[in-house]
């Protein structure tokens, strides 16, 4: 525990704010590396990786493709391990906070399952974590009420437009409540104008729900619409090269991409990505 | 530009059928006549008749006794002859069909099982793929008409006769395209379906019913359509060596014996129409069970 204490005065000094007096972490991060052993040689994928994220937060991973935003995530779920250092999530292991089911995991694609109607896929976890039959509907009635599909309950995927299936996958991920949210590039695969209806629709779920959200990216200006916190990373090997806390206000909307203050952020993300970039080629 | 009159949507779906059962019949009727008529010219030649029509010598040649090639009315008299008779008469081909089906209805039963148990082994014991799945296709490499009488001796042998040996040589061929097709299936589900389930720690057996085995479903249906035509291949495999008592194989045998080729045929389109039977019945149930898989394809075409 004396390490992550050490660990939250650097990552304060590091990012040149001061830190808020009683936040609470919901994610620490500590000296964490990361090494795949390949065939021929091992790869790097996060090299010492430090980062704290308070509860109430709503923070983007942006970088390049291989800068390791996904893996970094993905240790935060425990979908993988790191070779060093610590992760924390709500104070105790990535595994026990995934066996405490305290975070929806939202994919790059939708990975719903063909073969369930939009109802029975939202009510998938609340299916695996027993909840009485009743209480799984009047849940999944509600996800779907937040991200507004009421009424496709019993439409199949397949029916559904790529960004309605990336909202059921939301809806599964709210189903049973989780206070931390990890989103994986989850608007990545759509166009322009739905994606940014979706962002509208995520910034009022969070404002609504008061979530911690981990958000991975690499569209600045989505990065800098969302988010709290910019965590900037750069390739070969995956580090944190800057991490921006946004001095836009929590109520955005369509003005804010047009501020000011919106776009001294967006310039200092998109210097801090080339800097990382530079050093590559 | 005239436009092209369209005709009624039933008839636009009815006409390629049709016309293949057209060529199909005139194809089969030609070549009746150009198989039996030398034999017919021989004879009649033999008997002195030179004289003769085209019409007799195709009439004749449609309904000869034992012909190389029956015309299909040959067939189908001889099929309605067949039904006719009670139904637990040697003479009726349903009672065969009944042998023949029941063998099949248990080997293919026994075939789905082992199959089975064989693919969750393969899927869920790592060392069992290593060591199982080289004699699981050894085991097909084996001509079923080499090993078909030995499995018929030794279980004879052991006091087991009449439906059991067909049965086990009905399983041996169908177990097969079920393992491999159930393997292919259990795997099917991408990392990320996996990974979801992790998110939600779904236990191993949550794991399986929830996302493995439904995912299977589309390859497990087209397993059994292949197991289930190949079930009845065995069964009637499985009735040549027994000394053929009973059972469409044992009139197959008969036939050839005794030269009887309407008996032969006859038995043929029976097996035939029986095994089309099976793969539309799990068809049928297919589709009621993927309901969901309406995909937009499908439906192409209509609009």
């Amino acid at each position: 525990m004396q390490k992550v204490v050490r660990m939250d005065d650097m990552n304060g000094v590091a990012s040149g704010f001061p830190k808020t007096a009683g936040a609470q972490a919901v994610v620490e991060i500590t000296d964490l590396s990361l090494v795949y052993q390949t065939a021929d040689h091992p790869v790097t994928a996060l090299a010492n990786v430090n980062l704290t994220i308070n509860k109430g937060d709503f923070v983007s991973f942006i970088g390049p493709s291989g800068c390791g935003k996904t893996t970094l995530m993905r240790v935060v779920a425990d979908l993988e391990h790191p070779t060093a250092g610590t992760a924390l999530v709500n104070g105790g292991s990535p595994e026990q906070a995934r066996r405490d089911r305290a975070y929806g995991y939202v994919f790059q694609a939708p990975t719903l399952y063909p073969w369930r109607s939009v109802a029975r896929n939202v009510m998938l976890p609340l299916e695996i974590m027993g909840l009485p039959k009743a209480d799984q509907r009047e849940r999944a009635r509600a996800a779907l009420e937040l991200v507004g599909l009421t009424g496709f309950e019993r439409k199949y995927p397949w029916q559904l437009s790529g960004g309605m299936q990336q909202r059921v996958s939301i809806a599964r991920a709210l189903s049973f409540d989780p206070d931390l949210l990890l989103m994986d590039e989850p608007f990545g695969a759509l166009d322009e104008i739905t994606r940014d209806r979706l962002n509208d629709e995520l910034l009022s779920l969070w404002k609504k729900t008061h979530k911690t959200v981990i958000f991975v990216t690499h569209s600045i200006s989505e990065a800098v619409y969302l988010s709290t916190k910019i965590v900037i990373m750069s390739a070969r090997p995956g580090r944190i090269i800057d991490i921006i806390d946004s001095p836009l206000p929590r109520d955005r909307s369509a003005e804010t991409r047009d501020s000011q203050a919106f776009l001294d952020v967006a310039h200092r993300v998109r210097q801090g990505l080339l800097a990382g970039h530079g050093k590559d080629d | 530009m005239a436009r092209m009159i369209r005709p009624p949507a039933i008839l636009t779906r009815a006409l390629p059928l049709l016309f293949v059962l057209a060529v199909l019949a005139v194809a089969w009727l030609g070549g009746a006549v150009w198989l039996n008529a030398p034999q017919i010219i021989d004879r009649w030649q033999r008997d002195g008749k030179t004289d003769y029509s085209t019409g007799e010598l195709v009439t004749a040649a449609w309904s000869q006794e034992r012909p190389l090639l029956p015309a299909p009315q040959q067939i189908y008299a001889d099929l309605a002859k067949s039904f006719s008779g009670r139904l637990d008469s040697p003479r009726n081909l349903l009672f065969h069909t009944w042998v023949t089906g029941s063998a099949m209805a248990s080997g293919f039963g026994l075939g789905v099982l082992l199959g089975g148990i064989l693919a969750l082994g393969i899927v869920h014991v790592r060392t069992l793929e290593k060591s199982l799945m080289p004699w699981v296709i050894a085991s097909q490499t084996v001509p079923i008409l080499a090993i078909a009488p030995m499995i018929v001796v030794v279980l004879g042998n052991i006091g087991l006769t009449g439906l059991l040996p067909k049965a086990v040589i009905a399983m041996y061929l169908c177990f097969f395209p079920i393992t491999i097709g159930l393997v292919k299936g259990l795997r099917s589900p991408d990392p990320l379906q996996l990974d979801l389930m992790r998110t939600y720690s779904a236990s191993p057996i949550q794991l399986f019913w929830k996302l493995r085995w439904p995912a299977a479903m589309p390859f497990l249906f087209t397993s059994l359509k292949v197991a289930i035509s190949i079930a009845l291949v065995g069964a009637i495999v499985g009735e040549l060596p027994t000394g053929a008592q009973a059972g469409l194989g044992a009139r197959l045998l008969a036939g050839s014996y005794y030269g009887q080729t309407i008996q032969i045929w006859s038995a043929l389109v029976v097996s035939a129409v029986l095994g089309m039977g099976l793969v539309g019945l799990i068809g049928l149930v297919e589709r009621i069970t993927l309901r969901y898989q309406a995909v937009p394809k499908a439906a192409g075409g209509r609009g």
